[in-house]
């Protein structure tokens, strides 16, 4: 039988394209054999997922932390929702959502560039803890404490869906396209100068990458991502109100954020994984215990696992390609290798876990 | 024009709530140049101690000198079990850390109260003073007094005493003060622990106007970190200043503003932050980091 070498980059492309595909198979059957409630919750996953991910595009990747994405999250939602109320199609209402938290994130971007790490943190704190008055308060639009209702979206009946599978498949469908999309940003030039300016902004601006340019349009993204996840969290919940966007939220997101593994892709989708079921399995101990699972682990993630889940399965990928490679035959009479030492040439993991390196 | 004064006034007792948990934000920052997003957290707990202590029927003072000294050390072990693997690593780190313990501690405080709001009593008495024409309440003179005290005991102990000067070097220079035998990571620790008992006494004193739950201190968080960014992160000095100015200020925008009226106190110091940061970043009376590449 032939030996399976994952070291080959051939070989390693089709492992890694058979897994994503297994991977939507699984994300297509799971609502066929779910009851509508874990459907619910699958969905309300690959919503925060989105939004998760846009986090990640500005911290894992650019080195920018926000902690206001919730904010973003919110205006996506609400202009989604103030949308379909005055009687745009649901489909028709996102790209709207869209538009506006790109062009606030890129605003909002702009003063970002003259902070750093902390004061940025503090900012974009500020940005979350205001949201909630902001929208009680400009009441005649977002209907105050008081909130919104709007009809959720219903499956077509050429579909021969429910309504909460059909909520699903739209969500899903979101959730690939802005995946894809981002794989293809972290790979793009652009992606490149992202990380770049992550790992050193002053060796960046040397070797000409436009710091403000490339930072206030990750910005941008960022909070497009949150806002499109707002704007679909509105066709999945159908109610809205200030108070379901306080600075938690934006909290959960950077938690999520790293759980899952900051600087990774996948991360973020077991992050949201994460901030949807671990309430779910530890709420009958305790309210508050989710937050005690996520306080210890964003701690704990810190000292020991700085790439979150994502990290971990990534090394342990990593671990598995080297012992798959064939070892190269020593010539006749040298030394055996000593036992442990890895192979040559194993492939380096892209966008890697610098989060870590010295600045 | 006495509505105007008033409102000075109370502005002024809020103001010296912001700016004792503002000088706890200074005094970690100076030690260990982090910003602490669980200073407000730190401090909530503490004032559960002293509910939970004022339930059991301690004396209402008692209970706070007792959870001052409890904070004191939970500072410390803070310090030396949790901050100290991270100390010098990249801000982005060190910043997820405090976000951690931040939802940390909030989580453990509704674990073991619950999240349902308590009221906790206030120590003054429920009266006005009369003060040359404008009426003010003793509660606001209390607030004042205990944070003058809490300020002046702090002065005295970096200004006048030899362990401050010790404190002072050990921030300022921990190579040199090692050097010349001084423990730097003791000191840091104990930075750690003035500012959580500090800090303490900001939760202890908005608990009867706010109403105690682990969500208490957000908002108070974001109004101290205006006031420190304010008066610069590395002054504790400025920092009271800073908090008496924007407690002040956000009183007299919630009053004579309309847009802003009492709901939307907090963009108050949300601006504050942002336009100190982009104009002067070391604030007023911070010193500028000069950076070397």
């Amino acid at each position: 039988m032939r030996r399976i070498n994952l070291a080959d980059p051939a070989t390693q492309r089709r492992v890694k394209a058979l897994g994503l595909v297994l991977l939507l198979a699984v994300a297509v059957w799971l609502p066929t054999y779910y009851v509508p409630y874990r459907v619910f919750q699958l969905t309300t996953v690959l919503v925060y997922a989105i939004a998760v991910l846009g986090l990640g595009l500005l911290t894992g990747y650019n080195g920018q932390i926000s902690l206001g994405h919730g904010a973003f999250y919110a205006v996506g939602a609400y202009t989604t929702a103030i949308l379909m109320e005055a009687g745009l199609p649901y489909l028709l209402a996102i790209p709207p959502a869209a538009v506006l938290t790109f062009i606030l994130g890129f605003g909002l971007g702009i003063p970002a560039l003259r902070l750093h790490g902390p004061y940025l943190g503090l900012v974009t704190l500020g940005v979350a803890a205001v949201t909630p008055p902001l929208l009680k308060r400009f009441s005649g639009l977002t209907g105050g404490s008081m909130g919104l209702s709007v009809s959720k979206p219903v499956a077509p009946e050429w579909s021969g869906l429910a309504n909460d599978q059909w909520l699903y498949y739209l969500v899903l469908a979101f959730a690939v396209a802005t995946f894809a999309l981002a794989r293809n940003l972290i790979h793009s030039r652009a992606g490149r100068a992202m990380i770049a300016i992550r790992d050193n902004e002053l060796a960046a601006r040397t070797m000409g990458i436009p710091l403000a340019r490339v930072k206030t349009r990750a910005f941008a993204w960022s909070a497009m991502y949150a806002g499109i996840a707002g704007g679909l969290s509105t066709w999945v919940i159908g109610f809205l109100s200030p108070d379901s966007f306080a600075v938690t939220v934006s909290i959960q997101f950077l938690a999520a954020l790293v759980v899952g593994g900051l600087g990774t892709i996948f991360g973020p989708l077991f992050g949201a994984a994460f901030l949807v079921f671990v309430p779910n399995v530890s709420q009958n101990i305790n309210d508050a215990a989710p937050g005690i699972a996520f306080g210890a682990l964003l701690i704990l993630a810190m000292y020991v696992a700085p790439g979150g889940i994502a990290g971990l399965l990534r090394t342990g990928w990593i671990r598995l390609v080297s012992a798959t490679a064939p070892r190269p035959k020593p010539p006749p009479g040298a030394q055996p290798p000593p036992v442990g030492s890895t192979t040559p040439a194993t492939p380096r993991a892209e966008g890697g876990l610098t989060v870590d390196a010295e600045q | 024009m006495e509505l105007f004064i008033q409102q000075v006034i109370s502005g002024l007792a809020s103001g010296a709530i912001y700016a004792s948990l503002a000088v706890a934000l200074v005094l970690i920052y100076r030690s260990t140049d982090i910003v602490n997003f669980a200073q407000g957290e730190m401090a909530m707990f503490s004032t559960y101690i002293v509910w939970q202590l004022l339930q059991n029927g301690a004396p209402y003072w008692l209970a706070v000198g007792v959870t001052l000294v409890a904070s004191f050390i939970a500072g410390i072990a803070i310090e030396r079990v949790i901050i100290r693997p991270v100390e010098g690593r990249p801000e982005l780190i060190v910043v997820i850390v405090t976000i951690g313990l931040l939802i940390l501690i909030n989580a453990l405080a509704g674990y073991i109260w619950s999240f349902q709001v308590r009221g906790v009593p206030s120590p003054w008495v429920a009266r006005n003073v009369d003060l040359g024409g404008v009426r003010v309440g003793v509660s606001t003179l209390g607030i004042l007094a205990v944070v003058a005290l809490v300020v002046g005991l702090l002065f005295v102990l970096f200004a006048r005493t030899r362990l401050g000067l010790v404190l002072r070097a050990a921030a300022e220079n921990p190579e040199s003060s090692r050097l010349v035998g001084i423990r730097v990571g003791w000191m840091l620790a104990l930075g750690w622990g003035l500012a959580a008992a500090v800090g303490a006494l900001s939760g202890i004193l908005v608990a009867p106007i706010l109403f105690l739950d682990p969500n208490m201190m957000l908002s108070v968080l974001i109004f101290a970190f205006a006031a420190a960014t304010l008066g610069g992160f590395d002054s504790p000095g400025g920092a009271v200043l800073g908090g008496l100015i924007v407690g002040v200020t956000e009183n007299l925008a919630a009053t004579y503003v309309d847009v802003i009226g009492t709901d939307l106190k907090i963009i108050v110091p949300m601006l504050l932050i942002v336009a100190v940061l982009l104009l002067r970043p070391q604030g007023l009376f911070g010193h500028a980091r000069v950076e070397r590449a």
